[in-house]
């Protein structure tokens, strides 16, 4: 039996790309409402800060970045077929090396929240 | 029957690889009715104008698969495509993504071996007699798989394919959805011998979703959202492996 290890990151892509497609837009919308001075109840920095220091925080606020930067990671991989760059191994080495550097730095920044 | 009659311009690509260096391109003036599929048009010029045009059709219904060819560079079923739809002049070429066997007809050894790869027939691993025994099966287990039957293998699908132009090891739209239609049949279980071949390198991790093949498709079958979920199946079996759970049988 085998299935290509493709299948690893192909998952996290998908869990990615689904979990950012609901995540990303109220992202950006909150983060363009803080930027304008409407800062919307509940979502003061304090509270924010809150929800950052707790273990459970953490733990969501890490999902959404280590599964962010592997669906970027793949999308921008499966781009560059399209585009038709044909060394392949070296993108995928290339972006996946930096999705496992944003997520060692996304573990580290929240560990540093405290 | 309609009466009336419009002139269009069918430029259409030809290529005899004994006589010419590269393809090039003839325009026939055909008066067409204007109920006419495109491949009205075609028949016309072989009948009346020039006998020596190769093309393959065989029941103009929709259902034998054989004159897929490219319209004003979409892949079409030419015995679906009316010519009141298209403008009056039309550019015929033989499908994309395909060696030119001659004039419009291609050559589909490689995705004739591809269909043959992936196994599409039900496989058992306790055969019964046929005579012993028949498999039930409900409407709600063959409404899960109904639609991928449709296929009638006109290679739109590789024609559209961004992926199978890049990459003629990528197994491909029409015979990964007709994969997925033996995996989804509650009477088969060979799902995880199909496995090896579609959830290796060449499998479905090729496709990057662009969904071209559905869009082309003429009879709906929906190909991209097969592979999306082959794909979910490859993932999880991967995992199943990897923890020694069991993998899917069925």
């Amino acid at each position: 039996m085998a299935i290509a290890k493709k299948a690893v990151v192909w998952g996290l892509f998908a869990a990615g790309g689904t979990l950012t497609s609901f995540v990303f837009p109220a992202l950006i919308a909150l983060f363009l409402l803080i930027a304008t001075g409407n800062v919307p109840e509940g979502l003061q920095f304090d509270q924010i800060r809150t929800f950052a220091v707790s273990w459970l925080g953490k733990a969501c606020l890490f999902i959404v970045l280590f599964l962010s930067v592997w669906h970027a990671a793949h999308r921008l991989r499966v781009v560059a077929h399209d585009f038709g760059i044909r060394k392949d191994a070296l993108v995928a080495n290339a972006v996946y090396t930096i999705a496992a550097i944003g997520s060692v730095l996304a573990a580290f920044y929240l560990l540093m929240i405290g | 029957m309609s009466t009336q009659t419009r002139q269009m311009e069918l430029e259409v690509m030809r290529y005899d690889p004994e006589k010419d260096d590269a393809p090039w391109f003839q325009t026939y003036s055909v008066p067409c009715m204007e109920d006419w599929v495109i491949l009205d048009a075609i028949n016309y010029v072989k009948d009346n104008l020039d006998t020596t045009l190769a093309y393959r059709w065989s029941c103009h219904m929709m259902v034998c698969g054989s004159c897929g060819m490219m319209v004003n560079g979409e892949p079409s079923l030419t015995c679906k495509t009316f010519i009141r739809e298209l403008p009056d002049k039309v550019r015929i070429e033989p499908l994309e993504n395909f060696p030119i066997e001659r004039d419009l007809v291609v050559v589909l050894d490689d995705v004739m071996q591809k269909l043959h790869q992936v196994q599409p027939y039900i496989i058992r691993k306790d055969d019964p007699p046929a005579e012993d025994k028949e498999y039930i099966q409900s409407r709600g287990a063959l409404a899960k798989f109904k639609q991928l039957t449709m296929c009638i293998n006109c290679m739109c699908c590789y024609a559209a394919c961004p992926q199978y132009a890049l990459n003629k090891d990528f197994i491909g739209p029409a015979a990964l959805a007709l994969a997925h239609r033996y995996n989804r049949d509650n009477r088969d279980q060979g799902k995880s011998d199909r496995l090896d071949i579609l959830a290796d390198h060449d499998g479905v991790w090729d496709c990057s979703f662009v969904g071209a093949c559905s869009e082309v498709c003429p009879k709906h079958v929906d190909p991209a959202a097969a592979i999306q979920q082959m794909k979910v199946d490859g993932a999880v079996e991967f995992w199943k492996q990897k923890m020694g759970i069991p993998g899917d049988k069925s």
